[in-house]
């Protein structure tokens, strides 16, 4: 339905531009029959250099710690850690360890790959504000410790608000990466730390 | 912005391409049947244009390294001052934008605007153009996509306001409506709130009716300068007011229920153009909706609706064809389609022509004589503002 060209012949008529527009729309049976293309698949790989804030916060990570800074001036604390302020331009060299509970900003549910392919069970991207930063201050990863798989059983345990703690990977495999924390479960009770 | 510019500057043609799933065509082939209709809808030829501006997004998708260069010759640039103007999905606006400065600024009186897009090419799908767009080392390691971040900002939009999936869907009902209208529309269709709900989550809380589709397509204007567009036009659209703004790319540390840089951006344009009250002053907008929750966003961010309240409006019709606020009456992404930066351009298109009170089946009612096309992209982090009006 939604790919439907719509071919309203009124509507057509009397609506700009006047003139015929041009394009060879090719429908998918064209196209996968390689009608007048031709195909290239690229092959690059990158070795990235960390830089001097996130390295000392994938340390910490490898640790099973988190950490944040604080800017001198305007007194922000964030994390993904960084090495200048933003918004001051100037060095944001006091750090911090913050907890590694937090809350959930916001989430999502969800049931496709980046190519379309349908997931059987969801991921659960989520941002999570860390406790010890500054109001709405936070990082992408992923919510766990969940049962099911429908958006309702799913909206039944997770909400926007919920407190969540980060499980961590055993200390023997963890590697100073962002992965280091598998993800973030739901915090039943508030006892610890 | 308290300096305004002094040099005026008029959009006096308008073009398109189709717009498809699609295209047989090349991404110069789409850009030259665009480009060659608004010049001669202009009433001028490519010799008589002193620079041209080209918007086309990220190079992954047709897999041509500097592919701005590469376009050069179907954006009618061989020869001439060019420039390649790209913000990611906020490009569209951005190039209207560049060729107003290099108007405004007074070394022009002819720039071509020329926006191409081509998203078929990528394959499997061209959402991987933009797995690279995430922080190499602190997000791409857990697998992110595209559409979590517009999830992710749609339910944050949601949880804070309390509003119901179904206020969103009711974006693409109208949407995919409108454009029943436009020749060029891509996924033009009548359908109800219940299709819209009923199509698969993709990444709840959005469905796949709620996401614009993968398209090709170009779009293209002719901005002149004041003197000779009066002599060019009888009836010449003059960009009043421009603005644009980026937010921090660490998105995890703002408040995703609100674009603030899209207000930032909007309340530059409004100043230039003298809108002190932009739901008075603004008669029919075009808001970027390449997901349906995004329109209502953006009429928050651009200052037409209340926080929090753009369902509510979009509910009682206000932001309908025939509503208070006719908000993309062109159709949108989400029903002409998004070729990604021709789609923000073709919202100027739409502007101009509602201006001009060309717009057949799709015309507003009443007279419109001022109106607003946005854009926006990057991390969710870019708005870019053009205010348009009659004088």
């Amino acid at each position: 339905m939604a790919r439907t060209r719509a071919k309203p012949a009124i509507a057509r008529a009397q609506a700009p531009p006047y003139v015929p527009l041009r394009g060879h729309p090719l429908n998918e049976e064209e196209f996968r029959g390689q009608v007048g293309s031709t195909a290239w698949a690229p092959r690059l790989e990158y070795a990235w250099d960390a830089g001097v804030a996130i390295s000392r916060f994938l340390d910490g990570l490898r640790q099973g710690k988190i950490y944040g800074v604080r800017c001198r001036r305007c007194g922000r604390t964030v994390t993904p850690p960084r090495a200048f302020c933003e918004l001051d331009f100037k060095p944001m060299d006091e750090w911090v360890e913050l907890l590694d509970t937090g809350t959930i900003n916001t989430f999502s549910i969800c049931y496709v790959t980046w190519d379309m392919k349908p997931l059987r069970v969801p991921q659960i991207p989520a941002v999570i504000e860390i406790d010890g930063t500054s109001p709405r201050v936070g990082f992408l990863h992923l919510v766990g410790g969940v049962r099911g798989r429908t958006v309702t059983e799913i909206r039944r345990q997770v909400r926007a608000g919920l407190p969540v703690r980060a499980v961590w990977k055993p200390p023997a495999k963890r590697e100073g990466a962002i992965t280091d924390i598998l993800y973030f479960e739901p915090v039943r009770k508030r006892t610890k730390k | 912005m308290k300096r305004k510019p002094t040099r005026r500057v008029a959009v006096i043609g308008a073009g398109l391409s189709l717009f498809m799933r699609r295209a047989l065509d090349t991404g110069k082939e789409l850009a030259y049947y665009a480009a060659s209709q608004a010049l001669q809808t202009a009433g001028i030829r490519l010799k008589d244009i002193q620079a041209v501006v080209m918007a086309t997004a990220p190079d992954a998708f047709d897999g041509v390294h500097m592919k701005g260069e590469w376009l050069l010759d179907g954006a009618g640039g061989v020869g001439k001052p060019y420039l390649r103007a790209y913000v990611g999905g906020g490009s569209g606006v951005f190039s209207i934008i560049s060729g107003w400065m290099m108007v405004a600024s007074g070394v022009f009186d002819l720039v071509l605007v020329v926006a191409e897009e081509k998203m078929s090419s990528c394959q499997p799908h061209p959402q991987g153009a933009f797995l690279t767009i995430f922080d190499h080392i602190i997000e791409r390691p857990l697998g992110p996509n595209l559409l979590w971040i517009f999830s992710l900002e749609q339910q944050r939009y949601m949880a804070a306001y309390g509003i119901r999936n179904e206020d969103i869907a009711l974006v693409s009902v109208k949407n995919k409506h409108n454009a029943l209208a436009h020749p060029a529309a891509q996924v033009a269709a009548q359908l109800t709130v219940k299709d819209i709900l009923d199509s698969d989550v993709v990444a709840w809380p959005v469905h796949r009716l709620m996401v614009s589709p993968i398209s090709d397509g170009a779009a293209a204007v002719v901005l002149a300068s004041e003197q000779v567009a009066r002599r060019l036009s009888d009836r010449p659209i003059w960009i009043q007011g421009v603005g644009w703004c980026l937010d921090t790319s660490y998105w995890g540390n703002r408040d995703l229920a609100y674009p603030r840089y899209v207000e930032k951006a909007a309340w530059m344009a409004y100043e230039m153009a003298g809108v002190t009250e932009p739901r008075k002053q603004i008669h029919v907008a075009e808001p970027y909706d390449p997901f349906a929750y995004k329109e209502l966003h953006h009429l928050e961010g651009l200052q037409l609706a209340d926080r929090g309240q753009a369902p509510e409006d979009l509910a009682r019709g206000r932001f309908d064809r025939t509503g208070e606020l006719p908000s993309c009456p062109s159709g949108g992404l989400m029903g002409v389609g998004n070729p990604i930066a021709a789609a923000g351009l073709m919202k100027v298109c739409e502007l101009f022509w509602q201006l001009r009170r060309e717009a057949g089946a799709r015309q507003v009612p009443g007279n419109p004589e001022r109106g607003v096309a946005q854009a926006w992209g990057d991390l969710m982090q870019i708005g870019t503002v053009a205010v348009l009006g009659v004088r």
